[in-house]
């Protein structure tokens, strides 16, 4: 594959894009940003009528099941899977080439798999208060019970689209379309500094 | 203004788009019934109270969704996916689509 380039390099005059503390961290941390950098990222898509046989497909090619319901998912840890429409689902795995795995297994009479490998970026926000700035940012419900770990939602901020999995019970990845994936870190930063944050 | 999508719950009114009025039957594209076309585009109901319409779920899911709303007062009273509903579901079977 093409070698990829972050979007979020950091630059002399954009402190927010360097490892280390900013904002308010000289009474803790509570949210640290990192770029997570996954090798694949894939949309798949089923026909109408063909959703079980592509979730039965995502078992077979990452080994995670779906549980049932609108924007359920899980992950373990190297690789993750959610619902972000009906009939619709967003792959995740560390390694590149994962598209590979789908060839012969998603036929074309199941539905469609995208490559978006390129075409997003994935930002993880931690720590006890990561809840607390995504819900400045996106009005849904980000408590546990209402958002368990594992389940996806597509939202927007600004009109910046978002997919946002909980991948722990203060850990949320979120996947942005890379041009705008700079302007959406500087927010987070923004929004995170009076709690003070760590990039890592 | 909240729509609850039948997919992703409730959610602001600023994640959807507005696809127009739900009431409207489109003729056939080959239809050359001038006054079904002008009825098409330019007739509405315009009632003060329920309005039968279609949103899509832009911000969110991207489904397009057909939503019953109180032009008075804004309440939203049903939600539904337009996709397989009996209105197109009945139209594509009589063209001969899937
Ligand atoms: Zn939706």
């Amino acid at each position: 594959m093409v070698e990829r380039q972050s979007p979020l390099e950091p630059a002399p005059l954009e402190p927010e894009l360097r490892t280390g503390s900013h904002g308010d961290f000289e009474h803790g941390i509570d949210v640290i940003l990192s770029e997570i950098k996954p090798g694949s990222i894939l949309q798949l898509a089923a026909w109408p009528g063909q959703e079980k046989e592509l979730i039965a497909g995502i078992r077979t090619v990452t080994g995670l099941a779906l549980p049932d319901g609108a924007g359920a998912g899980s992950t373990d840890g190297v690789r993750s899977v959610f619902g972000f429409a009906p009939g619709k689902f967003t792959v995740v795995d560390e390694a590149e080439g994962l598209v590979s795995g789908f060839a012969g297994v998603v036929t074309p009479a199941i539905g469609t798999v995208t490559d978006l490998s390129h075409g997003r970026t994935a930002i993880r926000i931690a720590g006890p208060k990561a809840e607390w700035v995504l819900a400045k940012f996106f009005a849904i419900d980000f408590a546990l019970p209402a958002f368990p770990v594992g389940a996806g939602r597509s939202t927007m901020h600004h009109d910046v689209f978002a997919q946002i999995q909980r991948t722990g019970a203060d850990q949320f990845d979120i996947y942005v379309f890379r041009s705008f994936a700079r302007s959406f870190w500087k927010a987070l930063c923004h929004a995170s500094e009076e709690v003070g944050y760590e990039v890592q | 203004m909240l729509i609850t999508c039948p997919y992703c719950g409730p959610r602001d009114v600023i994640e959807f788009t507005y696809q127009g009025d739900g009431n409207r039957e489109r003729p056939q594209p080959a239809s050359q019934n001038l006054d079904a076309w002008n009825a098409y585009v330019y007739n509405r109901l315009n009632p003060a109270g329920d309005h039968n319409e279609i949103w899509q779920h832009s911000g969110g899911c991207r489904a397009h969704l057909r939503v019953v709303r109180n032009t008075l007062t804004h309440e939203v009273s049903s939600v539904a996916f337009a996709r397989g509903d009996h209105k197109s579901a009945a139209r594509h079977k009589a063209e001969g689509k899937p």
